[in-house]
């Protein structure tokens, strides 16, 4: 071993290696690529992420460490040994990533990630404010309830019954009393900050998902569902909402945006919304 | 069967042949006609996204395109080459048989890809352009012709192409199936069989259980489109103005199907590429491959998983939150056995006497792929860190690291590898080395680059990624993905002429030039019709006696059919 003068060839193998095992580290040592977290549950979701860089990295660097060294030292070598190793080196050997990766996945996903599965699936804040967002190739409206805190009657009829009022976005039931003062807005969430947001999704036609990478929030828009995301807006603001499940042609551009408010100014704001109906 | 019944007339032996190493080359040559379009496809998503100022293609048509390299590279070229082509070239030379069990199934299996085939490229041509909705297909984009161009005529071609490939696949497979079980020859039990033959075992019952549902899915979503029920398709739905007729169906149950499918089809692929890597190592590193029988165990395990986590695709779906949580649970599970498959590649090198030549090259490098990619799985089957990574760029690099890379390298290090056996000739071994140079360096870089892009929020499917200010970051990083890309297909201009060169012309291979101790070896290179002359050969251990015996024999080898010495 090692007495004989190595080819070119495993050299430039090792540096490739090397490389590879680098690109990993060094692209973190480079830039934050995670854009600023701008929710509650969103540092959570960064913990998790992290937690699995750094262990990932590291089974990645060692093993990468071990397959070279192997490849190193037995290439070129002359001889090898025809000794099947013993089942018992192989079981063992077999246990090795039966442990650290059974200990480094599940603790991603039970004891890391499950506490924050809960923030986003789990109980909703009795203050929380009620929103409803619905999508349509390719636009967004929001919805607020309005000052009886209820949603009112929509149906799909009454979307396509254009008055001479224009469109009825959402559907809007002009019957239901409890739709006399919703609140219907185009592609802008307004949201303020540090209040819990529950926001029920619709969609009038595809598929879409509501996806604000700032919150570390995505949720799909199914057809025939109502779909249910929720967080906590930590940082006054404005973040992109990017559709992120294929729409069809003009899925690439249908963007909205999330402003967030302080307390005061988003009640200002909301107080001084006309309802859809009633202008 | 015997080599007085070789076919002789051009057609038989060529075109409408019962051989299953014609067969399996067939499907090859098929595999390499698809990739210059999926590859080309490619070429233009990647011009799209490094100059979407030029506008190079239009949204509609950037769909298509998209929709289109996803089906052909998963379905028409990675599947056909890897798992159809190796499959049918490899099963009974590995298993000392004269051909699989059902020649004219697996004749009529390999007819049945070619309309599918053209089905597809028809599609490009058709109004309103191929499908448009995703390699995935979801309705109701693919369910409604109004919904999207693509949804027309092209979807309908994709879907009848589906269903015809998956006909092929099921026939293949029990092809696969039988002939492992029934045609081994005599003294090669189960456990003598070679790795490569266990992971074409494994896939292919992974195969006949997942694709019957696709199957379903797809005659469904056709009955949705054209016989007006609604499977997938629920009340309420607006397009055109007009409130549609559908009652009933749920767009999730597609889903549902599609990934009880399209789970598995990942092991389906992945697992003969780590296959044809053990084959490989132990040939060149003259050792036995580390931990047999823990392989075996492991990919048994690795298949049973796969089967119940499909709901890792949904996290975000609008499935139960709870469902969500089990799927995370088992998802995450499947790196276990997967890493004990990645780590025993890893040991086989230990004590060995390693050669590198090129088939070698490319299994060291699947290595590399595997643990890059089986790590990079942890962060979208975690349901916690998918709800960030859903759909991102993130997600695009890791399938492309399992499912192109890993797969890509496995079809190299066999084609350089069996070359001999297939041709006679030897490929081409300095313009192989560049090929894999100019292989490995650009695909690392392009889906290494696109995990940082995935990192930054970078959504997939994005036509002009500029309309968002979030992607600013990372769309920097298009125009060097971009430039790996034609590196990339450069390389594999390279590995073509290289390959149709040593066809014809290559050096005259020995029957068995790398000393390899495996069965199909001790077959004629190429390997004449019924592979072995009057008698079958008898196997006598199991196909890995590589190292220096100390018992004055003058190989470091012995062949599967060499009695043990008394």
């Amino acid at each position: 071993m090692g007495n004989r003068k190595k080819p070119f060839l495993s050299i430039a193998l090792m540096g490739f290696f090397l490389l590879v095992m680098l690109s990993i580290p060094a692209g973190f040592l480079m830039k934050t690529w995670l854009p600023p977290v701008a929710s509650k549950h969103g540092v959570g979701i960064d913990y998790v992420i992290h937690f699995l860089l750094w262990t990932t990295g590291a089974v990645f660097v060692v093993g990468h460490l071990v397959l070279m060294w192997l490849v190193w030292q037995n290439t070129g070598k002359g001889k090898s040994t025809y000794k099947p190793v013993s089942q018992k080196v192989e079981f063992i050997w077999a246990l090795v990533p039966v442990i650290f990766m059974g200990v480094i996945s599940e603790a991603g996903v039970l004891v890391i990630g499950r506490p924050v599965w809960q923030q986003l699936y789990g109980e909703t804040d009795a203050d929380a404010l009620k929103i409803e967002l619905i999508g349509r190739q390719f636009e967004w409206f929001v919805r607020y309830p309005g000052k009886d805190g209820v949603f009112g009657k929509t149906s799909p009829e009454a979307v396509i019954k254009r008055t001479v009022d224009g469109d009825n976005f959402v559907g809007l039931d002009k019957s239901d009393p409890a739709a006399l003062d919703d609140i219907v807005l185009r592609s802008a969430l307004r949201l303020p900050v540090g209040r819990m947001v529950s926001i029920r999704l619709r969609t009038q036609d595809v598929q879409h998902s509501f996806s604000v990478p700032a919150f570390r929030v995505k949720q799909d828009l199914v057809p025939g569902l109502t779909t249910r995301t929720q967080f906590t807006p930590t940082l006054v603001g404005e973040y992109e909402i990017a559709c992120s499940e294929l729409c069809g042609l003009g899925h690439y551009k249908m963007r909205g945006m999330a402003i967030v408010l302080t307390e005061q100014n988003f009640d200002d704001w909301l107080a001084k919304q006309k309802s859809f109906f009633n202008d | 069967m015997t080599n007085s019944h070789e076919p002789q007339s051009f057609v038989s032996k060529y075109i409408f042949s019962l051989d299953h190493k014609v067969i399996g080359l067939q499907y090859i040559f098929t595999a390499m006609f698809m990739g210059l379009f999926g590859g080309a496809l490619a070429m233009i998503i990647r011009s799209q996204l490094a100059w979407p100022e030029h506008g190079i293609v239009k949204p509609e048509t950037y769909l298509s395109i998209v929709t289109m390299h996803g089906t052909i590279m998963v379905f028409f070229v990675v599947s056909l080459a890897l798992v159809s082509g190796f499959g049918n070239f490899l099963i009974p030379l590995m298993v000392g048989a004269r051909d699989m069990a059902y020649p004219l199934l697996n004749m009529l299996s390999y007819w049945t890809i070619v309309p599918a085939c053209l089905l597809m490229l028809l599609s490009f041509v058709v109004e309103g352009g191929a499908a448009a909705s995703g390699w995935t297909a979801y309705p109701p984009l693919s369910a409604i012709a109004s919904a999207v161009p693509g949804s027309g005529m092209g979807q309908t071609l994709w879907l009848l192409a589906m269903a015809l490939f998956i006909v092929s696949s099921i026939m293949g497979g029990l092809n696969y199936l039988t002939t492992i079980v029934n045609l081994r020859t005599k003294g090669l039990t189960m456990f003598r069989l070679p790795l490569a033959i266990w992971t074409f075992l494994v896939s292919t019952i992974l195969g006949l259980l997942a694709f019957p549902p696709l199957m379903a899915a797809v005659i469904m979503l056709l009955l949705d489109r054209h016989l007006g029920t609604s499977f997938f398709l629920p009340a309420g739905m607006i397009l055109g103005n007009e409130v549609l007729p559908y009652e009933g169906g749920t767009p999730l149950l597609f889903q549902h199907l599609f990934w009880f499918f399209g789970h598995p089809e990942v092991y389906i692929i992945v697992l003969p590429a780590v296959g044809i890597a053990f084959e490989v190592i132990a040939t060149f590193a003259r050792r036995p491959p580390f931990g047999y029988k823990t392989s075996v165990y492991a990919m048994l395990v690795v298949a049973a998983l796969s089967m119940i986590v499909w709901g890792h695709h949904m996290f975000v779906s609008g499935m139960s939150p709870y469902v969500g949580e089990y799927f995370s649970v088992a998802s995450v599970f499947i790196t276990l056995p997967f890493a004990v498959l990645g780590l025993n590649l890893v040991a086989s090198q230990w004590q060995g006497n390693i050669r590198l030549e090129t088939p070698m090259l490319f299994a060291l490098a699947l290595i590399s792929a595997i643990g890059t990619g089986g790590l990079g799985g942890l962060f979208l089957g975690t349901a916690t860190s998918d709800v960030y990574f859903h759909d991102t760029y993130f997600v695009v690099g890791h399938f492309h690291i399992m499912i192109g890379m890993v797969t890509f390298l496995g079809i190299f290090a066999g084609i350089y590898y069996w070359f001999p056996k297939m041709f006679g000739r030897m490929l081409g071994d300095r313009l192989g080395k560049i090929h894999f140079w100019l292989t490995v360096i650009p695909m690392f870089t392009m889906f290494v680059l696109m995990h940082y892009q995935g990192l930054g929020g970078s959504l997939r499917r994005i036509y002009d990624p500029t309309n968002y200010d979030f992607t600013a970051a990372t769309r920097t990083l298009n125009s060097p993905i971009t430039h790996a890309a034609f590196l990339l297909v450069f390389a594999q201009a390279i590995f073509l002429l290289n390959f149709f060169y040593s066809v014809f012309k290559g050096p005259k291979a020995k029957q068995n030039p790398w000393d390899s101790a495996g069965l199909e070896w001790t077959a004629a290179s190429p390997a004449p019709h019924g592979n072995w002359g009057e008698h079958l050969p008898e196997v006598q251990r199991w196909p890995y006696e590589y190292g220096d015996f100390s018992d004055g024999s003058e190989t470091d080898f012995q062949p599967q059919t060499q009695p043990t010495a008394q």
